[in-house]
């Protein structure tokens, strides 16, 4: 007696793999069947040979407690996958290219010509606030006029089904190594599956990025060097920065393994004295990249590295003041910066979002907070936002405090409820709330992972996905269901 | 490659024989008690002495008895040389050069670890203790052989390689320093039937009895055992084998003169000094130089590559 999808209840919800108690979505049919064969007995196995192959592969990530400082912790993983039709998917990679480019176009706008704001698009005061908006950029276009080379952006579904973006990361995204690490332990646990569904791969993420990097190189030379900057592994994502260097065959260097020289060309320390360096993905925030130009007393970056970048010399992705569109400010405009753009209508929605520095839209706010979510437009990983519907009356008070003093850093969307998938819970299912990430590469082509990371709330009816919250991951599997 | 990635592989190299000697010292140290008759004066006080840890030790503990010191060399996070802790550094280097050693070296190192912090209490008891303790030998093992059969033999590796002796030749000075000093030669004309046990533990300790046996067909002995151990060069625990592994290391890595003279150096001081012949104290002193050099040698690497 295990799982039952007869009493798995999706009232009120979009179930990703179950259309209605005891009737499976029809991509979802074979491993809906496939779970109901299991007994208890076979699903605790399962479960321990998805931990133990995590626990050996070493899949952590890194969370800040009160009393230990920062500890490792083994990745929360959910057995059972989320499985996403390929025709539907071809239709979100779709929308995901074309948001991608328009935003890409957008940020080299904005440091160059700012024809968006001479054609009355885009607010001129709005772009005066952002804290992101680099000036040291101005005037300068990376190679193909892409800033953002690699983006990650949030995908939710509400309870009809309908797909949106929820936000856009344009700075440092991170997950991507969880996606791959989750499918080498899917593959590890139920291998059976594999044959069942044409399921499609994501493996190629690496050498996908490396071409991309490679791409970047001013040095037109066979074998550029491409090295990942990392904080150290005290970062929360270190374990990515770690995986993706040795993915692509990379060096993963820290700050002080760098170095510019008098030629305004970047070199690694190595143990044959220093070696030019031709495209750094850096995985440090901006702000600390280049202690000559921001945060002075940063120890993570490197000195000189903007100088050498805006001098040709050396390319960075994402490239610095990338963020300026990842803003949640911004989000609220991309489809119109979509169109602007591309002369396009947008084909994935946006959440409707209320921009707190329009008069009409914070009254509406302010009014409707305790059934709205409520986010600062620069942060990220979940801090500082306000889940009205979840909050006291003392919260919704503070932050009607924070929006009326500073409301050009706060939007509020309505509350929606995320769709659902089959989650373990102990050897039974029951609906936990999900989104889901998808990676998107742009150098001279886009590229879409098959799917991306797949997190899910663990708790029963939460909907904060974050692990650094308490939500945990599932492998996302785009099937192919034609020829079945 | 990078500096701080050969840094890094060096002391990954070095914590992981760290730890895998400590495991063996005490495993043998706690078999020796068991064939030692009581009124033998052999206790736990030389492996706190071997790994000079001394005042470390006597900041934390009173006694130097069987808990306090298996307390102080397998798990206790104070003491830097510690096994958990070894481990724990020797992880932490792994973790940043994930991408540069096979990843079943590296699952193997993770999992050494994580076995190791959940399962010290079987290093408390004798009954569980050896099967603890060889897991951590057998396990090191392992990682030596994954890195020797799945890892390119490249500068990378003539890293470890250096670590690994470089520690290894630290480690069999400290034993032949201590053992041969402290509590051999007391016993030596008073149970001279114990003294060959004893000489066993010595080998013992450095994995040696069954290759000297092979080698050495004569009675245990003091001049024999020491001669094995430090300047056989077959056996690949003897002190002047890991000089030449390191010598033969080092000059596969660019700007290496340096290095390799200072090794030589130590090396031929080691075989022309014949010191199995030395009476114990000289032996100290020759052992001490001995350090000296290793020493330099250690700091000459640092110097040319870090």
């Amino acid at each position: 007696m295990a799982i039952r999808w007869g009493s798995y209840k999706v009232t009120n919800l979009y179930d990703e793999l179950v259309e209605k108690a005891g009737k499976p979505r029809e991509h979802a049919k074979h491993l809906c069947e496939y779970l109901r064969a299991l007994s208890d007995k076979d699903i605790n196995e399962l479960k321990a040979a998805s931990d133990s192959a995590i626990h050996t592969m070493g899949v952590t990530f890194r969370v800040y407690h009160q009393e230990e400082g920062s500890i490792d912790r083994a990745w929360p993983f959910d057995i059972v996958p989320r499985l996403i039709n390929a025709k539907e998917w071809s239709g979100i990679e779709k929308g995901l290219k074309q948001r991608i480019k328009a935003l890409n176009m957008f940020i080299d706008d904005l440091y160059n010509d700012q024809n968006i704001i001479k054609d009355g698009v885009f607010p001129a005061s709005m772009l005066k606030k952002s804290k992101n908006f680099l000036q040291e950029c101005r005037g300068f276009s990376p190679a193909n006029g892409v800033w953002a080379n690699i983006c990650g952006s949030d995908l939710v579904r509400d309870n009809q089904g309908k797909v949106y973006v929820l936000e856009d990361n344009l700075r440092v995204p991170s997950g991507v190594s969880y996606m791959l690490e989750n499918r080498q332990v899917m593959k590890r646990v139920f291998p059976e599956m594999f044959q069942k569904y044409n399921i499609l791969p994501v493996d190629d993420y690496p050498s996908e990025l490396y071409d991309m990097l490679a791409e970047m190189s001013p040095r037109k030379i066979e074998e550029p060097e491409i090295v990942v900057l990392t904080p150290g592994i005290y970062n929360s994502a270190y374990f990515e920065h770690a995986y993706l260097a040795q993915q692509m065959g990379a060096e993963l260097v820290e700050g002080p393994d760098l170095v510019v020289e008098d030629d305004d060309c970047v070199y690694m320390r190595t143990i044959n004295g220093l070696a030019r360096v031709d495209v750094i993905y850096r995985r440090i925030d901006d702000w600390f990249i280049d202690p000559e130009v921001f945060a002075p007393d940063s120890l993570l970056g490197v000195p000189g590295l903007i100088r050498a970048w805006k001098a040709g010399n050396v390319g960075l992705a994402n490239a610095p003041g990338s963020g300026v569109a990842d803003d949640k400010v911004v989000y609220a405009y991309v489809p119109k910066i979509i169109e602007y753009y591309l002369k396009e209508e947008a084909i994935l929605a946006n959440v409707p979002t209320y921009k707190c520095n329009d008069k009409a839209e914070r009254e509406y706010v302010l009014e409707n907070i305790a059934d709205m979510v409520v986010k600062p437009a620069n942060e990220s990983g979940g801090y500082g936002m306000l889940i009205g519907p979840h909050a006291t009356t003392e919260e919704h008070d503070k932050f009607r405090k924070l929006i009326i003093a500073d409301p050009r850093n706060y939007v509020a969307q309505p509350m929606l409820t995320l769709s659902t998938a089959p989650t373990m819970v102990d050897t039974r299912v029951e609906p936990r709330h999900l989104d889901l990430r998808p990676f998107i590469l742009s150098g001279k082509d886009i590229k879409v992972t098959m799917g991306g990371l797949t997190r899910v709330a663990l708790e029963r009816g939460s909907m904060v996905v974050n692990s650094s919250q308490g939500g945990g991951s599932k492998d996302t599997w785009i099937v192919d269901m034609e020829g079945e | 490659m990078l500096s701080r990635v050969a840094n890094n592989l060096y002391w990954l190299a070095r914590y992981l024989e760290r730890a895998e000697n400590t495991a063996r010292l005490i495993n043998v140290n706690s078999h020796l008690l068991l064939d030692l008759p009581s009124k033998v004066k052999l206790g736990w006080e030389p492996i706190v002495d071997i790994l000079s840890f001394r005042d470390k030790f006597y900041e934390t503990y009173k006694d130097v008895d069987e808990k306090s010191v298996i307390n102080f060399m397998v798990v206790d996070k104070n003491n830097p040389g510690a096994i958990l802790t070894s481990l724990k550094s020797a992880r932490e280097n792994a973790r940043t050069i994930k991408e540069i050693i096979p990843r079943e070296a590296w699952e193997q190192i993770n999992a050494l670890y994580l076995f190791v912090t959940e399962n010290q209490k079987d290093a408390f008891t004798r009954r569980s203790r050896y099967a603890y303790l060889n897991k951590i030998i057998l396990a090191n093992q392992t990682i030596t052989g994954l890195l020797a059969g799945t890892m390119s033999h490249d500068e990378a590796y003539a890293f470890v390689r250096l670590g690994r002796n470089l520690e290894r030749a630290d480690m069999s000075t400290r034993i032949i320093d201590v053992r041969s000093a402290t509590l051999l030669s007391e016993i030596d004309s008073e149970l001279p039937a114990f003294s060959n046990i004893q000489w066993m533990g010595v080998l013992k300790s450095m994995t040696a009895y069954q290759m000297y046996r092979r080698e050495v067909r004569v009675r245990i002995n003091r001049e024999d055992v020491l001669t094995f151990l430090l300047t056989n060069p077959r056996f690949p625990r003897s002190l002047v084998h890991a000089i030449e592994q390191i010598e033969r290391a080092v000059t596969e890595l660019p700007n290496s003169k340096d290095t390799v003279e200072k090794t030589s150096r130590v090396k031929n001081y080691l075989l022309n000094a014949n010191p199995a012949t030395l009476k114990q104290e000289k032996l100290h002193e020759f052992i001490d130089d001995m350090q000296l050099g290793l020493i330099e040698i250690d700091k000459q690497i640092e110097d040319s590559y870090f």
